[in-house]
């Protein structure tokens, strides 16, 4: 008769291990809200950063906003920047080590308000860094108001009423902006909502990590997120929602590929 | 010895090149010496002037707003600084565009004519060393050999060349220099 | 043979950071320190010793520039001028707050608002007393030569490094406009990538397996550990008060009067000096080249001496408040100062000792 294992044994057992969270992730219980995207997506970047065994080689700047704790969650020496300067904190980071891996981790409000001048310029130098952007079109840390990226009669704690372009202004496109910038070298959009989704995620944060070897201009990848608290949405809902209105205005795909 | 010494003129004469050189040259010759220039949106065609201080001591204040000589070279600078000559000191200017001559009694005044004197070489450019000359005439505080040395260090090494054109204009800053005489 | 240059204070202090083994210079043009920069760039410091000169977009770009540089254990600085330095105040408060090395230079020009290119010496308060949000202080250094805009170059980054905390050089424009003779010394290696990782364990070089991660983060949301944070920055600054203070005492043994002044205002203050030893007053100068921490014991001692202060100052009266909180009341503290970029001559301040506390019987009530 053969040897029956027990629950434990299979759950120990390596072999039966068919996923197993990156040891660039902390033990750290993730203070975003649940159903939102900001999980996910900091589980890819360390992921590849792991299968690129760059640990000792990078520096990751966390941005003010929902990630401004990413250093809690990400297993690696970072900084924390200022409002909107982490492109700048990555400039001088990179201009000094030129042979290490930097990356921004930047939410819209910090990127594209804010920082858009840090941005901008970091760009257009054709820094050598990387810039993980999630934009999930609301200021969500401090409760839900209008940012940059919020879409027209997008209702929020800062448009009630919604997002009055007229007086309001228009979302910012700014990674296709940036795309237009001749120091940018890879430009791409993402979501993190779906299986599918994810897996193109990674390739696309695969290639930024990449790429920055390359020495050949900024790497940028934007993630497109739902925020279901922000939002006052199910988890669910969100998704839905962001399918139907935000992918219209932020089309996913690569914006800006090497030729 | 101290000499505190304040140039003065329109922008673009080499006023602070001329306090810069004489300064090079001070230090060559082992002195203490400072310049503080005017400087920002006043030197760009309005005046300019520079302080320079020679000693053989510290300098203290390199801010100062009386001097033993004072080089004047527009009206301007010629109603600033007349009456922050002291007693007794020396006061050098280009009479060429001067319609109001200085008139205190208790400074020792001359007169140099650079403006012209370049013009008849055709070289411009010699003006203020020229008045440089004159200056060294009445108060020669360094030697010729530390003058030259001050030209090489204040001059870039492209301009090198025009150092003989320089010193030759200063030695005729010299000859041409005249005191007014006072009428008291 | 020594090395002895003619040099302005904004050309002096390029030149000395990159004695000093600075790794990067990040910055944007302001007059009248835009010398600076255009020094470092002319000198090509890449090719000089591999330190990095970059024109940055914004005053904000640049501190947080070097706010990354910085927390990755390199030498780096920027340098302004008080329009300028208002704006790097977001940066130099995030730095007091993660504690990080750095040397800022202001060479200050006359404010409020775009106020005048000309010198002046109205950002005391903002230096010396912590122009960003929250409690923190700088070591604040004051040069009054253009040797010492070279000197504290060297100074800085050595105290900068020693406490963790941002040095600042607080000149102003005619210090950094003016030429005067610089005897400069031998080039101070950079460290290497290695020796920072060994020197400054701190610092976000990149996690290696043989320790923790390292994490710059001004940010503690508990108070408690806000609370002993702060303690702890307080008690760095103590130690500083204790052991750094930096001054120069001109022709004050026998001194029955005083003049409190710094930067260009002591040299002008010192001139005064001679010219009223001339005049018969025994007149002395106490020049403060820490202005953070300040020469308050010297001050107290001084007080005990004579029988006025003047402080001399091109602001409305700014340093005059620690001179009176130093003697806290011991013996009567005047200020004159000129404003708009105006300074005052040797004897316009001279004059001014001299009817404060001499001609003018009423201060001799308030005397001892």
């Amino acid at each position: 008769m053969s040897y029956i294992p027990t629950r434990e044994e299979i759950i120990e057992d390596h072999d039966n291990v068919v996923y197993e969270r990156t040891c660039l992730l902390t033990d750290n219980a993730l203070s975003y809200c649940p159903g939102c995207g900001h999980g996910t997506a900091h589980r890819l970047i360390m992921e590849v950063i792991e299968e690129m065994n760059l640990q000792a080689d990078t520096i990751g700047v966390a941005p003010v906003g929902c990630s401004v704790l990413a250093y809690d969650f990400m297993n690696i020496d970072m900084q924390q920047a200022a409002h909107g300067r982490a492109p700048a904190v990555a400039t001088g980071i990179k201009r000094l080590y030129p042979n290490k891996f930097v990356f921004t981790y930047q939410g819209d409000g910090d990127l594209a308000a804010i920082g858009t001048g840090e941005t901008l310029h970091a760009c257009n130098r054709g820094e050598n860094i990387t810039v993980f952007f999630v934009n999930n079109g609301i200021y969500g840390m401090t409760g839900g108001q209008m940012a940059p990226t919020t879409l027209p009669n997008m209702k929020t704690a800062t448009s009630p009423f919604g997002r009055d372009t007229e007086t309001m202004g228009h979302p910012l496109k700014i990674t296709e902006l940036v795309s237009h910038l001749p120091g940018t070298y890879f430009v791409s959009r993402q979501s993190v909502h779906t299986p599918a989704n994810v897996r193109k995620a990674k390739k696309a944060i695969e290639k930024a990590i990449q790429y920055q070897k390359l020495n050949k201009g900024l790497c940028f990848v934007e993630i497109v997120s739902n925020c279901n608290s922000g939002w006052k949405m199910t988890p669910l809902e969100s998704n839905k929602w962001m399918e139907e209105n935000m992918f219209p205005f932020y089309p996913l795909g690569d914006i800006k590929v090497p030729k | 010895m101290t000499e505190e010494i304040i140039i003065a003129g329109f922008g673009g004469q080499g006023v602070l090149s001329m306090g810069k050189i004489l300064a090079y040259a001070g230090m060559m010759q082992n002195k203490e010496v400072s310049w503080f220039p005017s400087y920002g949106p006043e030197m760009r065609g309005g005046t300019a002037n520079v302080t320079v201080i020679i000693s053989d001591e510290r300098i203290s204040s390199p801010i100062l707003n009386k001097f033993d000589t004072a080089i004047i070279l527009n009206q301007q600078s010629m109603d600033k600084f007349e009456n922050s000559v002291k007693k007794g000191g020396v006061l050098i200017y280009d009479p060429n565009g001067i319609v109001r001559h200085p008139e205190r009694t208790d400074i020792n005044i001359y007169t140099i004519d650079a403006a012209d004197e370049a013009a008849k070489l055709g070289f411009k450019k010699v003006f203020n060393m020229i008045v440089l000359g004159a200056f060294l005439k009445l108060k020669p505080l360094i030697e010729p050999e530390y003058m030259r040395k001050g030209l090489e260090k204040s001059l870039p090494l492209r301009h090198h060349g025009m150092i003989p054109e320089n010193e030759k204009a200063i030695e005729l800053g010299k000859s041409k220099v005249h005191e007014m005489l006072v009428l008291s | 043979m020594k090395d002895i240059r003619l040099m302005k204070g904004n050309e002096a202090i390029a030149e000395g950071v990159i004695r000093a083994g600075c790794d990067g210079y990040f910055g944007y043009p302001i007059t009248p320190q835009s010398e600076v920069l255009e020094y470092l760039m002319a000198t090509k410091t890449k090719e000089r010793t591999g330190m990095i000169t970059m024109q940055a977009e914004s005053e904000i770009a640049s501190i947080h520039m070097v706010y990354g540089g910085a927390a990755a254990g390199k030498r780096v600085m920027t340098s302004s001028s008080s329009p300028g330095i208002s704006l790097m105040q977001e940066g130099i408060s995030f730095m007091a707050g993660t504690e990080l090395p750095c040397l800022l230079l202001n060479v200050v020009r006359g404010g409020p608002g775009l106020g005048t290119i000309q010198p002046s010496q109205s950002d005391y308060f903002q230096a010396v007393k912590g122009g960003g949000h929250g409690d923190y202080k700088m070591i604040v250094l004051a040069p009054a030569s253009v040797q010492e805009m070279y000197d504290f170059a060297k100074l800085g980054f050595e105290l900068a490094f020693k406490h963790r905390i941002q040095v600042m050089v607080l000149s102003d424009g005619a210090i950094g406009q003016m030429m005067e003779k610089v005897e400069l010394d031998e080039q101070v290696p950079r460290w290497t990538d290695a020796e920072i990782v060994k020197m400054h364990p701190w610092a976000t070089t990149g996690k290696t397996p043989d320790r923790e991660r390292n994490i710059i983060t001004s940010l503690d949301l508990n108070p408690v550990k806000q609370e002993i944070i702060n303690i702890n920055l307080q008690k760095k600054f103590k130690h500083i008060e204790e052991t750094e203070v930096r001054f120069e005492r001109i022709m004050c043994d026998d001194a029955e009067y005083l003049f409190v002044a710094y930067g260009s205002s002591a040299r002008i203050c010192q001139k005064a000096v001679m010219l009223g030893r001339e005049r018969g007053i025994k007149v002395g100068l106490l020049r403060p080249i820490t202005l953070f921490p300040y020469p308050t014991h010297e001050l107290a001692k001084l007080a005990k001496q004579v029988k006025g202060m003047l402080s001399v100052e091109m602001s409305a009266g700014q340093m005059v408040e620690d001179v009176r909180l130093s003697v806290n009341g011991a013996v009567p503290v005047e200020h004159y100062g000129r404003l708009g970029g105006i300074m005052p001559a040797p004897d316009e301040v001279l004059n001014v000792l001299e009817n404060k506390f001499i001609k003018n019987k009423n201060y001799e009530l308030h005397t001892h």
